[in-house]
């Protein structure tokens, strides 16, 4: 009685299949969301909430400043605190979208109420854009494939560690905001390409806005989006969706980018956004040909008309384009870009580039360590993808495949392959399992109701009647499934441990192992920019290599000669030559300089390898490729690069060797070594006996890190 | 007893300007000054010279050099404001005085005197090897000059010179010319090449050479000619002065008050230069003259009074300075014409001499130019005889704002008009094509 009576008032409740897997397939999606942001909250519980590396402290800083001043004065901004004595103009050398973004984000939390610092939103900024991400791959996958597809690239994409690598709590970086704003885009542009819709088409330019106020990387999209249209152009897929949407989105997109000052007239006049004008030009062409075809009804006039019109139209493009290169009206491809196609490039000609890790060609070892088994997804998914060939699937092949090359090229832009590859594999996985588990049922369905397969496709109905033939297909079918979800979870298995292991450490705090495996904390770097923060005069100068410049700023709160903003090279070779000559003559540019304060990073106490001394060498090269008297091989012993009693004599007695060695000699670092025993490069220095005669040591931390040297003034009586 | 203490802090508190009215950057005379002597005949012997400071209003302490008790600080606060070193044979202080002490003294912004001689001990040769002068080292050696020596009654050795070789400047030996040669008889030294700082005041003539008057001439002499200084001052860059010289029986009663003639000239004067030239130049070593100060720096935009924070490009600005010199009792107007500023980032981008208005305001304006970028106010006055004055402000430049541009240009106008012409014909087209027939 009471059991028929409970039934009755759930009924209502009782839901039908497609609302049971609505509300499963929302509940995965929550359940994702939540994954991805919790997933990236290691750092935070390792260490503290602290913004991490060296660029998130000048985005910190900026927002500050954006909450603190308003949106007018942080667009006006000139810093004179940094890349001293020319100052920067912050307000048109920078992507707002990130600090935009996390101010508004601000504001709304104060807005109902909640007294967060800041400090708190940049933190966790990343992470909540990552979820955002999660939520686009899936709308995404469900464009291009299924929602299955949708909801496996969500799972994916919410802990690949190509992605986690920028993106966890802390890194306060503009590519966590410009992944999501890259994927946005994508999808907006390729909804607009599915639909025709001129709604989706200015959807996708404001996608594209959002993107070039945020990141650099956009000329990706403004590049990848007209190769798409011509590889569609040239595949005879050209429609009218292609040319309402991607009208739509280069006209509006460009008027808006242009709006974002630091880009401003170079999306009309440099050579990387060339290709898009052209295609846009191309398109009208394309147009203007179908509509002489639909008028003329001879086909040979039609031949003859298009021969002249395509060559006037390639004739005119060239002319204009060389005409506009001759004259400087466009600007030619930036060494970035021209590194980005060709991997050789940076290394002969801008160090400053190459100078950095992140810029490096990536090894095999880091796709697997980034990407685990989507590796072999990938193709598998490219398979799928040719094989069921749309206008969404050649893009997110074209995606795929430009962004796997990039990847290859620079470390940094695995993080731009990373939804492609998640979305491709997606396809992968979701489609196998898919066929399997329709191998599993239809044979049941088969027994059971016989030649019902309505639901299933062609193909599963051929697979299932070839099946009937093979008495083990089931069981293969369930052991490819299990080997599948094994996989995933071993995938699952892999992302978590790599990024609580090696992404989520904010690198200016150092974490080692102790002597007898207990954690040791390496706070050195804090404690420097804290003592120059309350020991040092308002407006002193700090000298340092170009990696600390943000840092100390941010953290130190004083002016510095050069940072991580790397747009005067003759400043930073100023710089690297200082650091590369001997004392007096070091000394002569840090006058010329008004340095009051030297810091330099020093590993050899505790083994930290990524010191002064390692980059020692770039410091030599970008010094010497704008000042020729440095030279390189005065550092070197037939071309090796050494530190001990055999290194060269110009190399012992530089200004570097000399800060970072002083006093060491009478260190005893390990047991059973010498004294003067360099734990990071493992040998005992060649110069134990260092005298400074302009600097003065001012202050050491702890662990010997970071070492600060007070410049004296000139000598009283000479 | 709350009382009496309030009275000894009240009381203290009156005093202590009077107690301290030393060196000071608003007085910047010395008052205190320290003799270090060999013996306390010296005192007597050269007391012309030491009756002249004191008339001027100096203080001095004799003592010997080597009393155990003479310090040159105590608790960390310098006693004196000056020290004369009269004490050429001293082998080593007493107390605790070394030569380091005595460059501390030095580097902490006190003057100097030192007078060395012949047979000068180690120590003085070093305390002028600091000061960035080198004395000849044959410790028997002396100036000799066979064509420039006083005449003198006896034949004698030629080391009783007579020079008239002096440096060219007012300020350091006074407006009134030297009419007389100066008497001197001591060793040469020679002015370091590395030190920039150090001047010859007094420099030997052409023909004399430094040697042992009573050995033969066996090997050329190190010192020889002009290269010789006699007098040496050194104006350190915190304006510490110094001077140096090989002759403490230049200084002495007998050469002040004693006639001179120079070999082969027939003017003989009734009394030597010396008491001229060494009151002279005394009054520039302790600040009496030639010291000059700055302030009120100000700088404002044209039609403005506040100093701004920081400058836009192409703003119009005005800069002024006030600069006096000590005239020993009371700041006077400094009165030049080639005081220059710099608006300066790595290089002066705009150089201007400063308008006075003889009454020691220096003023210029000019417009800011268009780079922006740190820029720094430098005023460097280093003029020959003068402390250096070497003032600079930091200052910011902004470039425009956003609403700081111009909102229309004319030279745009036919884009404008393209625009808008494109805007209603696009209107009219949309309109025509939409409900035309």
């Amino acid at each position: 009685m009471s059991n028929s009576y409970t039934s009755d008032i759930l009924k209502p409740f009782k839901l039908k299949t497609k609302q049971q897997e609505l509300l499963i397939r929302v509940l995965i999606l929550c359940l994702v969301y939540i994954l991805a942001f919790i997933t990236r909250l290691f750092s935070v519980l390792r260490y503290e909430s602290m913004i991490h590396e060296f660029d998130p402290y000048f985005n910190y800083r900026t927002t500050l400043y954006v909450t603190q001043h308003g949106f007018y004065d942080f667009w006006n901004w000139f810093d004179y605190e940094s890349w001293y004595p020319l100052g920067r103009i912050v307000g048109g050398t920078l992507y707002p979208g990130l600090m935009v973004t996390a101010a508004l984000i601000y504001r709304l939390l104060h807005f109902l109420r909640f007294a967060v610092h800041i400090r708190e939103v940049c933190v966790l900024t990343a992470p909540f854009f990552a979820s955002n991400t999660t939520l686009v791959a899936y709308f995404f996958g469900k464009e291009i494939w299924d929602s299955g597809a949708g909801l496996v690239a969500a799972i994916l994409i919410a802990v690949c560690p190509g992605y986690i690598s920028r993106s966890v709590a802390g890194s306060y970086d503009n590519e966590g905001v410009a992944i999501f704003a890259l994927l946005f885009t994508f999808y907006l542009f390729v909804k607009a390409v599915n639909t025709g819709s001129l709604a989706w088409g200015l959807a996708s330019a404001f996608g594209y806005f959002y993107m070039v106020s945020a990141w650099g990387g956009y000329v990706f999209i403004i590049n990848l989006i007209p190769l798409y249209v011509l590889v569609l152009l040239i595949t005879g897929r050209y429609s009218m969706r292609l040319y309402v949407a991607y009208n739509c989105l280069y006209i509006l997109g460009m008027l808006l980018a242009m709006q974002i000052r630091f880009v401003g007239f170079q999306h009309v006049q440099s050579g990387e956004h060339m290709a898009a004008m052209g295609v846009f030009f191309l398109m009208q062409v394309f147009y203007f040909l179908d509509w002489v075809k639909h008028m003329l009804s001879d086909t040979n006039l039609f031949q003859e008309f298009l021969r002249i019109t395509v060559t006037c139209a390639v004739a005119v493009g060239g002319i204009a384009l060389g005409v506009g290169m001759a004259s400087g009206y466009i600007s030619p491809w930036t060494g970035r870009f021209y590194s980005l196609l060709d991997p050789t490039y940076a290394k002969d000609h801008i160090p400053i580039i190459a100078s950095v890790s992140e810029h490096q060609p990536t090894a095999w070892s880091s796709f697997m360590f980034d990407f685990h088994i989507l590796l072999f997804l990938f193709p598998a998914g490219l398979y799928f993808c040719f094989k069921r060939l749309s206008d969404a699937t050649i893009f997110i092949v074209m995606y795929g495949l430009t962004s796997m090359y990039f990847a290859g090229v620079m470390v940094r832009l695995i993080l731009v392959a990373t939804p492609a590859v998640c979305l491709i594999s997606a396809i992968a996985v979701s489609a196998t399992v898919k066929n399997l588990t329709v191998l599993l049922r239809s044979k049941t369905k088969v027994a059971q109701i016989g030649s019902t397969k309505g639901t299933s496709s062609a193909k599963a109905s051929s697979k299932a009647s070839l099946d009937q033939s093979q008495p083990f297909q089931k069981n293969g079918a369930m052991a490819l499934l299990f080997g599948a979800f094994y996989l995933l979870s071993r995938y699952a298995t892999h992302c978590t441990w790599v990024t609580s292991e090696a992404y989520s450490s904010p690198s200016i705090v150092l974490a080692a192992r102790g002597a007898h495996g207990n954690r040791v904390i390496f706070d050195d770097y804090r404690e420097a920019y804290f003592w120059l923060r309350q020991n040092t005069p308002l407006d002193a100068k700090v000298m340092s290599w170009w990696d600390y410049g943000y840092q100390i700023t941010a953290m130190g709160n004083r002016t510095v000669i050069v940072d991580n903003n790397t747009w005067n090279n003759t400043h930073i070779a100023t710089v690297g030559r200082a650091m590369s000559s001997y004392e007096d003559e070091a000394y002569e540019i840090i006058r010329s300089l008004d340095v009051d304060y030297v810091l330099v990073v020093f590993g050899g106490v505790t083994g930290y390898s990524s010191d002064d001394i390692n980059k020692f060498l770039w410091m030599v090269r970008i010094g010497g490729g704008v000042f020729p008297v440095i030279k390189e091989p005065d550092y070197l012993v037939n071309g090796e690069y050494r530190i001990d009693k055999g290194a060269a004599p110009k190399m012992l007695n530089c200004l570097m060797y000399k800060l970072s060695y002083y006093r060491f000699g009478e260190m005893m670092t390990e047991y059973g070594k010498p004294p003067g025993y360099d734990r990071a490069r493992g040998v005992e220095i060649g110069n134990k006996d260092i005298k400074l005669e302009h600097l003065e040591e001012a202050f050491t931390t702890s662990n010997w890190i970071v070492r600060i040297y007070k410049v004296k003034p000139p000598n009283n009586r000479w | 007893m709350g009382k009496l203490w309030l009275i000894c802090i009240a009381s203290i508190s009156i005093l202590l300007p009077f107690l301290c009215n030393a060196f000071s950057p608003e007085t910047p005379t010395d008052r205190r000054v320290l003799v270090l002597l060999d013996d306390f005949a010296i005192m007597s012997s050269h007391s012309l010279y030491f009756n002249a400071l004191k008339s001027r209003g100096f203080d001095l302490e004799f003592k010997l050099a080597d009393d155990p008790k003479i310090a040159l600080q105590r608790y960390g606060q310098y006693l004196y404001d000056a020290l004369i070193l009269f004490c050429p044979s001293v082998e080593r202080f007493g107390g605790s005085i070394d030569v380091a002490a005595i460059v501390n003294f030095v580097d902490s912004g006190h003057d100097l005197i030192v007078a060395a001689d012949v047979n000068a001990s180690d120590l003085i040769r070093e305390v002028g090897t600091e000061c960035g002068v080198d004395f000849d080292e044959d410790p028997s050696a002396m100036v000799i000059d066979h064509i420039g020596y006083a005449v003198s009654g006896t034949e004698g050795d030629h080391t009783l010179i007579a020079s008239d070789d002096f440096i060219k400047s007012d300020v350091i030996l006074g407006a009134k010319k030297i009419e007389a040669p100066i008497l001197f008889r001591g060793i040469g030294h020679a002015v370091s090449p590395a030190n920039s700082l150090v001047l010859k005041v007094l420099s030997a003539s052409p023909s004399a050479y430094s040697a042992n008057p009573k050995s033969k001439l066996s090997t050329p002499p190190p010192l020889t000619g002009s290269a010789i200084s006699l007098v040496s001052i050194v104006q350190a860059r915190n304006n510490a002065r110094l001077l140096i010289t090989g002759s403490l029986s230049m200084f002495s009663n007998r050469f002040f008050r004693s006639g001179v003639q120079k070999a082969g000239s027939q003017t003989k004067h009734g009394k030597s230069g010396n008491e001229q030239f060494l009151t002279e130049i005394s009054k520039w070593i302790f600040h009496e003259r030639g010291h000059l100060k700055a302030i009120n720096v100000k700088h404002h935009r044209v039609g403005e009074t506040d100093e701004p924070a920081l400058y836009r490009i192409n703003d119009e600005l005005e800069y002024s300075v006030e600069i006096y010199e000590w005239s020993g009792t009371s700041w006077e107007p400094y009165v030049a014409n080639d005081v220059q500023l710099q608006f300066y980032m790595m290089s002066p981008y705009v150089l201007k001499t400063l308008s006075s208005d003889k009454k020691g305001l220096y003023s210029t304006s000019f417009k800011v130019p268009d780079v922006y970028g740190v820029f720094q106010f430098k005023v460097e006055h280093q003029k020959l005889g003068y402390t250096s004055l070497s003032l600079s402000k930091q200052i910011p430049v902004r470039p425009y704002r956003h609403n700081e541009y111009e909102r229309f240009i004319p030279a745009a106008y036919p884009y404008y008009g393209a625009a808008f012409s494109m805007m209603a014909g696009f209107f009219i087209f949309s309109f025509v094509h939409l409900y035309s027939k």
